[in-house]
Formats: C-alpha cells, sequence, structure tokens
C-alpha cells in the first residue's frame, strides 16, 4: 500500500515527488515509458518565462512567478544548468505598443520584477540582430533558459534517492476508488494507495475521467521546432518573443542553455495524444516566422528538428486540485506554457495539499543536493588532468560533436534512475545531440550500453518499447 | 610543453599522405594525432574495392589503400598518438589535445596540417517532416555499423541521396541479406560516381528515382515506410506523386560537411563554397604555416586525389619549417570561378611559390554535356579542354604551367569557366 502514487514522470510528476520526499511517505510514480522525461517535458522551448503573460490572479500567474523564483537556489541544489538571460517581447508595429504596454502592466500586477519597455538605441545595443522593423520590446530580465532534462532528472534522481519508487513501461489502465484509497490497475499488475496524483501531461484527461463524472478534456496542441547548430547560438542573447499581434502567435528565437539556437513553436490543435511529427508546413512556419523578429540567423545550420505536444485544456489554466467526486484524488492537468517554469511551484503546491490531508512526519535524513553528471568541459585544464589520471574514461571523448566522454555515459548509465536507451544517454548526456546527429558516436554509445546493461547490441533501443536500433546481424537471414 | 616541427591532426588518407610527404621532405619531427584507435579513418569501414586505382594502378579495398599509406609512416618511423582527441589549436599552432593516459596536454607546432575529414550531413538539414523513430541512419554511420561491428541495421531499406556512401550502401545492405526498395535523389541528377550507379544499383536492379524526395517518415519506435514524392525544378514536391514505401530503415546520403571546428576555432578563413578553408597554391590556409588537405578542405570522390593533395600538403609543411617557402610580399594571383564551376582550389597562387606545373581541383554547379573548361588569364584563353560530360559528382582537374602564367608580368587574376560548344 502506496501513500502516494503519481501518474507521470515528466518535470510536474518529478517535482511532485522531490517535494514528497521530504516526509515518511510511501510514494511511486508510474511512467508508461522507458524514461523520466518522455512526453509534453520532452519537447518545448526550454524557457523559464518571466510570468507577465498570464492573466492577473490566475493559477498561471502566481506559480509562474513563483518557480522562476524557485530556479536558481534550485539550480544550485540539484546542480542542472540555469541562465537567467532575460527575454525580450518584440513588437514590429508602432500600432501594437498598447498590448505592449497592457503585458507591461500585467507583468507588474503578476509581481514580475525588473520589467522595462524598451526603445530606439539601446534596444539595438541589447540585440545587434534584432530586425529593423522592431520598434519596441517589453524586457524581462528574470526570465531564463534551463535543460528540460536536466532539471527533470534533478528531480527525479533527487526523489529517487530519497525513497520514492519508479516503475516505467507501466500504463495506468483503470483506477478504481475505494472506500479508502484507490486501485491502481497498469499494464504490470496493480497497486492500491491512498493517494493519487494525476501529472499525465496529455492524457491527464484520460487518467482525471477514470475517477470523475466532471470530465475534462486535454487537446494536444502541437508545436514544432528547429534547432541550429551551436554555430548559431549567439545570433540572440535572449530569448526574444514576439508580440502576438496582427502577425498571429510568433515564433520565437532562443539561444539554448547549451549554446544552440532554438525556433519555435507552431502551435497546431491535433486529436492524436502521440502525434509528435514534424510538418513540411510547420517546419516552414518557424523558418519563415522567425526570420520576421532576428536577422541573419543561419538556416543552414540547422540540425534537427522535432515536435511536443502541450497539454491545453480549453480554460487555458492549470487545474492543481482535488478532483470534487473523486477524494484524494489530486489533478495536475493542463499543464502547458509556463507549465515548465512553475513546475518547481507545482511540486510545492501539490505536497502542500497532501500535506495537510495526510500530515506526515518529514524526514530527518532527507538529503537536499544532488551532483549531476560532471561535465569535465567546466574543469580548469589541471582539474581535468587530475580527474582522468584517476578515472581514465574522462579521456576517452565518444561523442565529439558535443565532447562527451566515455566517463559521463557511464555515469548516465550507472546513476540513480540511469539511462536505459540511446535517447536517455542523449538527454543526460548529448552525446548525440550535436551537429552529426549521433552519426559517428552511435556505434560506439551501443557499444557502451551493451556492455553495462550486460546485453547484446541487438537488444538496445533508441528510446524503449519496439525501438530497436539495429535488427540482427549480418547475412542473419541469408 | 612538447614540441614539434608538424603537428598532423587526423590519421585518415589525408594526415597520412600528409606525413609521408613531409618526411620524404626532410622533416623529422612529425606526429600525427588521430581520435580514433587506429589509422586510416574512415577507408577502415570502406571494405568494397576501387581505391588506389590511380595512386597503385590497381584495385584495392579501402583497408588495403590504408594499410600501405599506415607501412609507409611505420617504416618512415613518423610518430602518432591515438585516441586522442585534438580540443583545440590557438593561432600560434598551439595545438591542446587529451586521451586517456596523458589527459589534457599541449604541444607546440612550427606547422600544422589540418587532416580532420568530414562528417555526414543529417537529416535535420533537410528539414524532412516526420516522426523520430529507430532506423534513420546517415549511410556512413550505417557502413560502420555493417562493415565493422557485423551489425544489419535493418532488412528494408529506402535510401534518399545518391551520393557514393548512399550507392555502395545500397549494394552492401542487399549482399547482407537487405531489400533495398529504391534510392531517391533530390536533384535530376546523381551526386555519385558513373561507376557505382552501374556496379551498385544497376547491377542489383535498385530503382534509381531521380527528381525525388521523402516527404514523410512513419513510425514512432522502429521506422514503418517513409512517403517519397517527385519533386519540381525547384525541388518542392509536386502533389500527388506521394507514394508509401513500408521500410524499417532510412539511410541519408546527403551531403558531406568538411570538419572545420577547429579550423574556424582557430579563426581560419573560410570558403563558402567549399566549407573548407580558403588555400593558396602550397594549400596554406589564411594562416601562416597552417595547411589543410583532404576532405576538411573539400569533399573528394577518390581517396588517390586525397593523398595526392596531402602528399603536396606535407611537403609544403616540411619547406616552411625549414624556411624554405618564399616569403616576399607578392601580389596573388587570384583563381576566379565563373559560370558553372562552383569553386576551385586552391583560391589563389603566389608565383614564387608554384611549381612548375599545379593541379587545380573544382566542381562544377549541374550536368553539362559536351563542353569545354577554359581557363583565362587577362581575357586571354590559354586553356580550352573538352569535357564530353562533367557533372558536380565528379570532380573536375587541369594543370596550370608556371611558364604560361609568368608570361603575364601583370597577371592578376585567372577565371575558370564552362563554355558551351
Amino acid at each position: 500500500m502506496y501513500d502516494v502514487v503519481i501518474i507521470g514522470a515528466g518535470v510536474c510528476g518529478a517535482a511532485t515527488a522531490r517535494e514528497l520526499s521530504r516526509y515518511k511517505l510511501k510514494v511511486l510514480v508510474l511512467e508508461k515509458e522507458e524514461d523520466v522525461c518522455t512526453g509534453t517535458t520532452k519537447a518545448n522551448s526550454a524557457i523559464i518565462h518571466a510570468g507577465y503573460d498570464a492573466a492577473n490572479g490566475s493559477l498561471m500567474a502566481r506559480l509562474n512567478v513563483r518557480g522562476n523564483e524557485m530556479m536558481e537556489e534550485l539550480a544550485e541544489e540539484l546542480d542542472f544548468p540555469f541562465k537567467r538571460i532575460g527575454s525580450l517581447v518584440v513588437s514590429r508595429s508602432k500600432e501594437d505598443m498598447p498590448k505592449l504596454r497592457e503585458l507591461y502592466e500585467r507583468g507588474i500586477k503578476n509581481g514580475v520584477k525588473g520589467l522595462e519597455i524598451i526603445e530606439g538605441k539601446r534596444l539595438t545595443q541589447m540585440e545587434p540582430e534584432l530586425s529593423e522593423d522592431v520598434v519596441a520590446a517589453l524586457y524581462a530580465p528574470t526570465a531564463g533558459i534551463v535543460c528540460p532534462f536536466g532539471l527533470t532528472f534533478a528531480l527525479a534522481e533527487n526523489a529517487f534517492v530519497n525513497g520514492v519508487e519508479f516503475q516505467f513501461n507501466t500504463e495506468v489502465t483503470g483506477i478504481v476508488k475505494e472506500k479508502k484509497g484507490f486501485t491502481i490497475n497498469t499494464n504490470k499488475g496493480s497497486c492500491r494507495t491512498g493517494y493519487v496524483v494525476n501529472a499525465a501531461g496529455v492524457y491527464a484527461d484520460k487518467i482525471h475521467n477514470m475517477v470523475s463524472k466532471n470530465k475534462i478534456c486535454i487537446t494536444p496542441r502541437k508545436g514544432e521546432y528547429c534547432l541550429l547548430d551551436k554555430c548559431a547560438g549567439k545570433q540572440v542573447k535572449q530569448v526574444i518573443f514576439s508580440l502576438p499581434g496582427k502577425y498571429g502567435k510568433g515564433i520565437l528565437v532562443t539561444p539554448t542553455i547549451h549554446g544552440n539556437l532554438l525556433l519555435g513553436p507552431t502551435a497546431t490543435d491535433i486529436t492524436d495524444k502521440e502525434n509528435v511529427a514534424t510538418t513540411r508546413e510547420g517546419l516552414s512556419e518557424v523558418i519563415s516566422k522567425a526570420q520576421l523578429n532576428v536577422k541573419n540567423i543561419p538556416m543552414s545550420q540547422v540540425i534537427t528538428s522535432f515536435a511536443g505536444l502541450r497539454a491545453h485544456e480549453k480554460g487555458h489554466e492549470f487545474i492543481i486540485e482535488e478532483a470534487e467526486d473523486a477524494e484524494g484524488f489530486i489533478d495536475c492537468a493542463g499543464i502547458e506554457s509556463p507549465g515548465l517554469s512553475s513546475a518547481p511551484a507545482i511540486g510545492e503546491m501539490i505536497a502542500d495539499i497532501l500535506r495537510k490531508k495526510i500530515d506526515p512526519e518529514k524526514k530527518e535524513d532527507f538529503v537536499a543536493r544532488r551532483k549531476g553528471i560532471l561535465m569535465p568541459e567546466s574543469l580548469t585544464g589541471e582539474e581535468r588532468k587530475q580527474l582522468i589520471q584517476k578515472h581514465p574514461e574522462y579521456g576517452n571523448i565518444i561523442c565529439r560533436c558535443e565532447m562527451v566522454t566515455e566517463g559521463e555515459i557511464l555515469d548516465a548509465i550507472n546513476r540513480p534512475l540511469g539511462a536505459r536507451s540511446l535517447d536517455g544517454i542523449k538527454r543526460r548526456t548529448r552525446a548525440g545531440m550535436g551537429r552529426c546527429q549521433s552519426g559517428f558516436c552511435l556505434p560506439r554509445v551501443m557499444e557502451i550500453l551493451a556492455r553495462q546493461l550486460e546485453t547484446e547490441e541487438s537488444e538496445l533501443t533508441k528510446m524503449g518499447k519496439e525501438s530497436l536500433v539495429i535488427v540482427g546481424r549480418n547475412k542473419d537471414r541469408l | 610543453m612538447k614540441k614539434y616541427d608538424i603537428v598532423i591532426v587526423g590519421g585518415g588518407p589525408a594526415g597520412l599522405a600528409a606525413a609521408v610527404g613531409a618526411k620524404e621532405n626532410g622533416s623529422d619531427s612529425i606526429l600525427i594525432l588521430e581520435r580514433d584507435n587506429q589509422l586510416g579513418g574512415i577507408l577502415n569501414q570502406c571494405i568494397h574495392n576501387g581505391f588506389g586505382l590511380h595512386t597503385f594502378k590497381e584495385e584495392l579495398t579501402g583497408p588495403e589503400y590504408a594499410i600501405r599509406f599506415i607501412d609507409r609512416v611505420n617504416e618512415l618511423g613518423i610518430e602518432y598518438m591515438l585516441n586522442t582527441m585534438v580540443m583545440e589549436i590557438s593561432p600560434d599552432k598551439k595545438v591542446t589535445a587529451m586521451n586517456c593516459t596523458l589527459g589534457v596536454f599541449e604541444i607546440q607546432a612550427k606547422a600544422v596540417i589540418l587532416a580532420m575529414g568530414c562528417r555526414e550531413r543529417p537529416r535535420g538539414a533537410l528539414n524532412i517532416p516526420g516522426y523520430r523513430p529507430a532506423g534513420i541512419f546517415s549511410a556512413g554511420t550505417a557502413q560502420r555499423l555493417v562493415n565493422m561491428e557485423g551489425y544489419l541495421p535493418g532488412r528494408e531499406v529506402v535510401i534518399l541521396g545518391s551520393g557514393d556512401i548512399g550507392l555502395i550502401m545500397a549494394r552492401r545492405m542487399t549482399l547482407e541479406g537487405a531489400k533495398v526498395k529504391a534510392v531517391a535523389e533530390l536533384m535530376p541528377y546523381s551526386g555519385g560516381l558513373k561507376r557505382n550507379i552501374v556496379q551498385c544499383l544497376e547491377d542489383y536492379g535498385i530503382p534509381l528515382k531521380l527528381s525525388h524526395t521523402v516527404v514523410d517518415i512513419d513510425g514512432r519506435e522502429r521506422l514503418k515506410g517513409v512517403t517519397l514524392a517527385q519533386v519540381d525544378e525547384r525541388k518542392r514536391p509536386i502533389p500527388g506523386t506521394e507514394e508509401y514505401i513500408p521500410c524499417d530503415t532510412l539511410l541519408l546520403s546527403v551531403g558531406l560537411i568538411p570538419e572545420n571546428e577547429l579550423s574556424l576555432g582557430m579563426g581560419i578563413e573560410m570558403e563558402k563554397a567549399t566549407n573548407g578553408a580558403r588555400v593558396n597554391e602550397s594549400l596554406e590556409t589564411s594562416i601562416e604555416g597552417v595547411f589543410a588537405c583532404g576532405n576538411v578542405l573539400h569533399v573528394h570522390d577518390l581517396v588517390d586525389f586525397v593523398s595526392q593533395e596531402a602528399l603536396l600538403a606535407g611537403r609544403n609543411a616540411a619547406r616552411y619549417v625549414e624556411g624554405k617557402m618564399e616569403r616576399r610580399k607578392e601580389e596573388e594571383v587570384r583563381l576566379i570561378p565563373e559560370d558553372g564551376i562552383r569553386y576551385t582550389v586552391p583560391g589563389c597562387i603566389r608565383l614564387s611559390n608554384m611549381d612548375d606545373v599545379l593541379t587545380i581541383r573544382f566542381r562544377v554547379d549541374r550536368v553539362y554535356k559536351n563542353c569545354f573548361i577554359c581557363v583565362y588569364l587577362s581575357g586571354q584563353c590559354i586553356l580550352r579542354k573538352k569535357r564530353p560530360v562533367a557533372a558536380p559528382g565528379e570532380m573536375e582537374e587541369i594543370r596550370l604551367s608556371k611558364e604560361k602564367l609568368l608570361e603575364l608580368p601583370t597577371l592578376t587574376e585567372i577565371t575558370i569557366k564552362i563554355e558551351k560548344e
């Protein structure tokens, strides 16, 4: 019997798990995929928004501002990369100035610090590659960029170290409300729990509707992106948003925490919750609209494109509450942008709701700090030399584009909730994420992963399930 | 800090030949730095034949070709370090490298030869829409998996791009028991060598679909199929021509990009058309004493020409170290690629350092039939070479004689262009 079962190991599930791991509770996270961070959390703009966007008084506004405030300390405590680089919402038309001011006012009311409207020379000094058409911008110094994988792995690993259980490849097929608590049925059997947290992303409606008569509906809203090589990463210094205006909702241009340039997203409502295919139309929209606000983007440097799904609920508001007709069932639904920014605050809020209900005892031995995968790049030459003397595998570069060593890959596999697939290694270490997109390192990463998992290369997957990397041996069917 | 006269970055065909060239021209202090665990570079995974026809007048496989140069490097006692990654090179030729035994270390060189080779363009560079399942490989990655690791990447294959690696892999996958259903090529002509189209596709009945591309990728976990469509003259898919081909593997052979991150880090000037360094007649880059050769300079079709070019780069580096390279200020003669010529290597000539005969290599921008490759010195045609066919997939060359150039004392530009009959 668990105290709490969290459904979904995305950033909200992980943040909740980590908050709950402060208490003497038996907590289980169920995830239908093979790893943490494989759904909505995997593919988004990787931005920690300042918080001027959401309506005054909304949960979105409150949790965004709070999540943003928490991020610095959390990044330090859990050792994941985060940079407060600031953002600019740019306007290309004088007519849109009132809208920019409206956004400014809203931000002030939401409690966003340091907002400023910037025009003219100062704006070009701040961002020399802005298009000549840009007339003004709302500057938010508190906006930042993060690695969504880094953030989520940090939260999940820390929760795990503090006793939270994780079960992967486990899909919830039904939830039965019992007299006390719930029975959760999955493809891997069933379990009992006192409380349920529904952090199932685009599937949060399916999970919610299993226990509640007040049906909700989550629409997957697809966003497509293009990622450019690091040589393009300095095109802009801060996140450049378009003011939603007469050109429709814009495409953002931002450096990523690892130094690439990211363009996107589009916004298309779809029905298939697994449809993360990019489209010709979507990618051309990204490419053409990105160039409206920023000049000279070297489009020949695109190294990959991808699509993610926002978990959109028609009210466009986070639903974080106990379901009215299912006591003990806590929803964490409709978590679309600014969901990533808000995640730490969402975790806190859900833990608060549960704390009031369960009144759990605090753990004395809670480990608040977590050490991420060592990045030799961050060391001085001398420190690196010493590291390699002790651990020679840190001298062996496996991914030449991102300069990832064997040491980092071994760490990614062997650490708590370690990688089990090629994508798992990629998201933890960046091996295969660079300009050749794993062309060179794939065979070498396969060899290391097979060795560590003590399995055959032919059993390895890109991302779990049926995603086998190779099909067999040469001439095996001749 | 260790010191060498010449540090060569890369132990593939270019680096090996450069080392031999330097040693044979008197340099005794040479170090090759190779990131892989053996010398030979990509040749080691090219187990098909067709290498060495120009150099050795016989048909060798890639590893056979490589071992001839490796043996020569060993005979000459040239030093090399394996499993060693060059991290950075400073403009004053301090090379920072790393390996498991020495950690991070520095080497001061008098001359540097860049021979890092190239990488394959990934799917993203083409913005091919669709899912991102397992089963999509660049052709070279598949080649390594099959030829060096013994793994079969898939059983039913579509290949996008008819570059040489794609063509070679069509045959290889067939021989290893896979069914290659089609090779699609965006352009109206193949980017590969004619002999590869015949020997790798036609001989096995594999259809080559020119002016076709992949417009959708199906399959969420492992690839299930791709949709091909015909494209118009502006390379846009033509609606109504879509054809779904079930397959579990898509190989991409859609172009090679010289690996110039180290060169860029040094501040070397690049040539847009080649993605390689801009070099003079000595294959010297914009930084004095830094030379480039092989696929890092411009992508070659035949390794024989890589070796030829690299031997010269090695020789010139040795000359440079010896102080034998003419350093007096002089007007460079620029080579101007015009009508139909995409680029030339080298891009400029200093007559004082020019050999009696200099080979100029270049590519044309599309297929030309019955054309002439013409060279003009200040408006005067000095060469008109007839070509029954010139195609972007086959590198062209001409030879310039120094004597001829010296006849014109005011020469500042040499123009190379394609002319029709």
